[in-house]
C-alpha cells in the first residue's frame, strides 16, 4: 500500500508521526517541572511532609518523561536534514541558530541542574536544591521559547532577506526573527497548554487514588491543586486561544477559514458552524449546525462584519479543510470540558464535597489524559492549517523535501512506527505503573538497595541509585 | 579579518571528536556486551558507563545542530545522501539508550534489553563509520542538493570504514574496562582488547591505503608539500603507539591502553582533516561554500562561547567524581 504514496506525502506522515510522539513528552515535562518547583517551594515554606512526598513521587515520573523527550528529540533534530533537505538549506541561516540555541539550552540545563535536582539534595542543601529545581523549570521554558520561535517564524516569517542562492538570510535584527508576529501568542497558548496538560494528568492520578481511598491525604492534595489549576487556568487558556485565533486571522486567514469550515465568503455576517461534515470536493459543509452571525461576532466582534471564505483563496493555496476543521473542534471541545470540570470542582469545593463526589473523581480520571489529546489536536490544527507551505506563503511543502526515493521513506516510516510503539510504549507503561501506586509518607526516589544503573545526570537520568556509593546519589536523605 | 567559517569548522570538528572519543568507548562496551558473562560481569560493564554515556551522546546533537546552523548546505546534502544510515543510527541509539534503564526495570526481559543494547550499539557504530566512508568516497551533488540514488553509500569501502569504526570502538570499550574493572573481569577485558587492537590496526591500515588511492585528490594532498611532512609521520606514530599498546596489554598496564587507543583515534581524525580540508563535502562543497551568513554564525557563536566552556567543565567534573574502579554494584 505504501508504494502507491509519493515520497513527499510519506515524508510528511513520518514527520507528523515523530513530532507528535515527541510533543507528548515536553508538553508533560514543561508543566511537571513547574509543578515540582511549586511542590518543593511549598515544602520549604510550610515544612509539611506531604509536599515533600509528592515532590519525590512526581520526580520519578519527571525523570522518565524527560528522558523520552530527549531521545525522541534527537531523532527530530536529524529529520530536518534527512527528509527536508531543501528546507534546511534554504531556511538554515535563519532557523539554524535558533535551533542551536534550543539544543544549547537543553544541554546546559542538563549539564548544570538536572543532576542536582534528581540526586543532589544531600550534596547542596535544600535552598540550592530548590534553586536547581527552579532552573530546570526555567530551562524547559527557555527550550520551548526557542523551538516555538522557529515554528512561529515558519508560520509568520519576518526579518529576513532573500539571498541570490535562494536562501532566507537574516535581515538585520535577530529581534525581528525571534519575535515574529505569531510567536508571543503561540508561546503563551502552548505553554499554558503544557500546564493544563500536567494539571489534568496530576488530577487524574489524584482522582484514581481518591476513588480507591477518599481519605488518602496525598491524593487529596494532588486533586485539590489540580482542580484549582483547572478552574483558574482553563478560562485563561480559552482567552489566550481566542487571541491566538485573531492573530491567525490577521496573518494566515486561510487557516481560520479551514478551522471555521467557511468555503464561501459571507459579506454580511458569517455563521459559526458548530458541527457538520466538510467536503472540499463540493466546497460545502454537509449537515451543518450553525449559529447565524456568531463567527463574525467572535472573529470581528461585530455581528454583521464581512468574512472572506476559501473561495477567495486559490485552490492550490488552501489547507486540507477536513483535518483542520475536526482537529480544531476536538481541541475546543476538550477545552470547554476542562472549563466544565473546573467549575464543577468549584461547586464541590463550595459545598465542602471536593473529596466526596465520586462522579467528580470519575470525570477527573477520564479527563486525566485529555490535555495530551488537546495539545495534539491543537498542534495538528496549526501545522496542517499552515499547508501547503513550510514557510508560509514563501516555500511550498512540495518544494521543501529531500530528493529521496519513496521506498526509502516508506521503509524508514515503518521502522519508526514499530520502534516508537515498542520503546515508548514500554516507557509509558512504566510511567503508568508509577502512577498506579499511591504516594507514601517518606516517599523516596527509589527504595534503598534496589539494583539499578548509577547516575549522575544527563539526558536520561533514571530514578535509580547506586547502592555502592551512596554519597554521590543521595536518594535516601529523608531516611537519614 | 577573522574567518568565522574556519572557527565553526573547528567547533564542529571538536564536537565530532568529543563525540567519537566519549561515546566511542561506551558504544564499544555495547558491541562487546554479548561476550560478557550474564550477571556480575555484564552489570559491572554497564555500570562503568551508566553515569556518563548520556552526556557523551549529547555531543552528537550539538554536532548535528551546529552543522545545520553554520553550514546548512552541507547538512542538506550529507543527510539525504546517507539517509538509510542516519535512520538506522538513530534507531540504534534509541534502543541502546532506553536499554540502560529498562534492563533494570524489567528483569523478566533483561536478556531482550541486553540484546537491544548490543545490537543498537553495533548498528550505531557501523553506520557512523559508513557515513564517514560515504563522505570520503564522494557524494554526487547537483544544484545545491544530493543527486545520487539511495544506495550509493553501500560500497566495499564504506563497509570497511564501518567495520573499522566498530573495531575501533570495541578497542576503546575494552581498554576502558581494563582501567575500570579488576580481577577476572579485567583479564577478560584485556583478552578482548588484544583482539580488538589487532582488528583495529588491520582495518585502519586497509582503510588508509584504500583512501589514498580512492581519489587522485587524496593522493595529491597526502604526497605534496607540506602535508607530506605530516603524512610521513603518521605511519611512524601509529607504529609507535601500536607497539606501546601491545606492550601495555602484555605488561598489565591499567590506564595507558585506553589513552593509547584514544591517541590512535586522534591520529585518525587528524589524518581525516588533512584529507578533507577545506572541503566539507569532499571535492564538491568547501566550508566557505556551505557557510551560513556571518550574522548567523556570530549570533550562534555567542551562545556556544558561553555554554561550551561550562559544558566541558561539568563533563570533566562528572568523570572526576566517577574515577576509580567500579564494582559489580557500582563505583567505589
Amino acid at each position: 500500500m505504501l508504494q502507491d504514496l509519493d515520497a513527499i506525502l510519506l515524508a510528511r506522515i513520518q514527520f507528523a508521526f515523530t513530532v507528535s510522539f515527541h510533543f507528548f513528552f515536553p508538553a508533560f515535562s514543561i508543566g511537571l517541572a513547574s509543578y515540582l518547583a511549586v511542590l518543593e517551594g511549598l515544602w520549604l515554606k510550610t515544612g509539611e511532609q506531604r509536599y515533600h512526598d509528592l515532590f519525590k513521587y512526581w520526580l520519578k515520573i519527571f525523570a522518565v518523561t524527560f528522558a523520552m523527550g530527549v531521545v525522541s528529540g534527537i531523532v527530530l533534530s536529524y529529520q530536518f536534514g534527512t527528509n527536508w533537505a531543501v528546507f534546511s538549506d534554504r531556511a538554515g541561516p535563519v532557523i539554524g541558530p535558533l535551533m542551536a540555541y534550543e539544543v544549547l539550552t537543553a544541554f546546559f540545563l542538563e549539564a548544570g541542574f538536572l543532576g542536582v535536582m534528581l540526586f543532589g539534595m544531600e550534596k547542596v542543601g535544600r535552598k540550592l536544591h530548590f534553586a536547581a529545581t527552579c532552573m530546570v523549570a526555567l530551562g524547559t521554558f527557555v527550550s520551548a521559547f526557542w523551538i516555538l520561535s522557529v515554528n512561529s517564524w515558519m508560520q509568520t516569517p519576518t526579518g529576513f532577506v532573500m539571498g541570490d542562492n535562494g536562501q532566507f538570510l537574516p535581515g538585520g535584527s535577530w529581534w525581528d526573527i525571534v519575535f515574529n508576529p505569531s510567536f508571543p501568542y503561540r508561546l503563551v497558548h502552548t505553554v499554558i497548554a503544557a500546564y493544563l496538560t500536567t494539571a489534568f494528568a496530576v488530577g487524574g492520578v489524584g482522582a484514581w487514588h481518591l476513588l480507591k481511598d477518599r481519605t488518602n491525604p496525598h491524593a487529596r492534595t494532588m486533586f485539590s491543586m489540580a482542580m484549582w489549576m483547572a478552574a483558574i487556568v482553563a478560562p485563561i487558556q480559552i482567552l489566550a486561544g481566542d487571541l491566538h485565533g485573531l492573530n491567525t486571522l490577521e496573518h494566515q486567514p486561510a487557516k481560520v477559514m479551514a478551522m471555521e469550515g467557511h468555503f464561501e465568503s459571507h459579506p454580511d455576517g458569517a455563521p459559526l458552524i458548530l458541527f457538520g461534515i466538510p467536503d472540499s470536493e463540493e466546497e460545502t459543509v454537509h449537515y451543518a449546525v450553525e449559529i447565524p452571525k456568531a463567527s463574525s461576532l467572535i472573529l470581528k466582534h461585530d455581528l454583521n462584519a464581512p468574512l472572506a471564505g476559501l473561495d477567495t483563496i486559490p485552490e492550490e493555496n488552501r489547507p486540507p479543510v477536513e483535518v483542520v476543521f475536526w482537529s480544531f473542534r476536538v481541541m475546543v471541545g476538550i477545552g470547554l470540558a476542562m472549563l466544565g470540570l473546573g467549575l464543577w470542582s468549584l461547586l464541590a469545593r463550595a459545598r465542602r464535597k471536593l473529596y466526596d463526589w465520586r462522579w467528580l473523581h470519575r470525570a477527573a480520571l477520564v479527563m486525566g489524559p485529555s490535555g495530551f489529546a488537546a495539545v495534539l489536536a491543537g498542534w495538528i490544527t496549526t501545522e496542517v492549517g499552515r499547508q501547503p507551505w513550510t514557510i508560509y506563503g514563501l516555500l511550498r511543502t512540495a518544494d521543501s523535501a529531500s530528493p529521496l526515493a519513496a521506498p526509502a521513506v516508506a521503509t524508514s516510516l515503518v521502522a519508526f512506527i514499530v520502534v516508537y510503539f515498542a520503546v515508548f510504549g514500554a516507557g509509558t507503561w512504566y510511567i503508568l505503573r508509577l502512577m498506579s501506586k499511591s504516594p507514601m509518607p517518606g516517599e523516596r526516589g527509589v527504595k534503598h538497595g534496589e539494583k539499578g544503573p548509577i547516575r549522575t545526570s544527563g539526558i536520561t537520568p533514571g530514578p535509580t541509585q547506586n547502592p555502592g556509593r551512596r554519597e554521590t546519589i543521595p536518594d535516601g536523605e529523608d531516611e537519614a | 579579518m577573522i574567518d568565522l567559517s574556519l572557527i565553526w569548522a573547528f567547533i564542529i570538528a571538536f564536537a565530532v571528536f568529543a563525540y567519537v572519543v566519549m561515546d566511542g568507548f561506551d558504544l564499544g562496551i555495547g558491541i562487546l556486551f554479548p561476550g560478557f558473562t550474564v550477571g556480575e560481569e555484564r552489570d559491572s560493564a554497564m555500570n562503568s558507563i551508566a553515569p556518563v554515556w548520556d552526556g557523551n551522546e549529547t555531543w552528537l546533537v550539538l554536532g548535528g545542530g551546529g552543522l545545520l546552523a553554520a553550514f546548512p548546505l552541507a547538512y542538506a546534502i550529507v543527510l539525504p545522501a546517507t539517509y538509510p544510515l542516519i535512520i538506522a543510527m538513530l534507531l540504534g541509539l534509541v534502543f541502546r539508550g532506553v536499554a540502560f534503564e529498562f534492563r533494570w526495570r524489567d528483569p523478566g526481559h533483561r536478556a531482550l534489553w541486553d540484546l537491544a543494547f548490543a545490537v543498537g550499539s553495533f548498528v550505531a557504530a557501523l553506520t557512523q563509520g559508513m557515513v564517514l566512508g560515504a563522505l570520503l568516497q564522494g557524494i554526487e551533488v547537483a544544484d545545491r542538493a544530493y543527486a545520487g540514488s539511495w544506495w550509493d553509500w553501500l560500497t566495499p569501502y564504506t563497509l570497511l570504514t564501518g567495520l573499522g569504526t566498530v573495531a575501533g570502538y570495541a578497542l576503546l570499550g575494552s581498554t576502558w574496562l581494563i582501567w575500570k574493572l579488576e580481577g577476572p573481569a579485567q583479564d577478560h577485558a584485556r583478552r578482548m582488547a588484544f583482539r580488538a587492537a589487532i582488528a583495529t590496526l588491520a582495518l585502519l591500515a586497509a582503510v588508509s591505503v584504500y583512501t589514498v588511492f580512492l581519489e587522485a585528490q587524496y593522493f595529491d594532498r597526502w604526497f605534496s608539500m607540506p602535508s607530506v611532512l605530516f603524512a610521513a609521520n603518521v605511519p611512524l606514530l601509529t607504529a609507535i603507539i601500536a607497539f606501546l599498546l601491545f606492550r601495555g596489554l602484555a605488561k598489565g598496564w591499567e590506564a595507558a591502553p585506553f589513552w593509547l587507543s584514544l591517541a590512535l583515534f586522534f591520529l585518525g581524525m587528524a589524518g581525516l582533516g588533512v584529507s578533507m580540508f577545506p572541503y566539507i563535502v569532499p571535492d564538491q562543497v568547501t566550508i566557505w561554500d556551505a557557510a551560513a551568513p556571518e550574522s548567523s554564525q556570530i549570533f550562534m557563536l555567542i551562545g556556544v562561547g558561553i555554554t561550551m566552556p561550562l559544558i566541558i567543565a561539568y563533563t570533566g567534573w562528572a568523570y572526576w567524581v566517577f574515577r576509580g574502579k567500579v564494582g559489580h554494584e557500582g563505583y567505589h
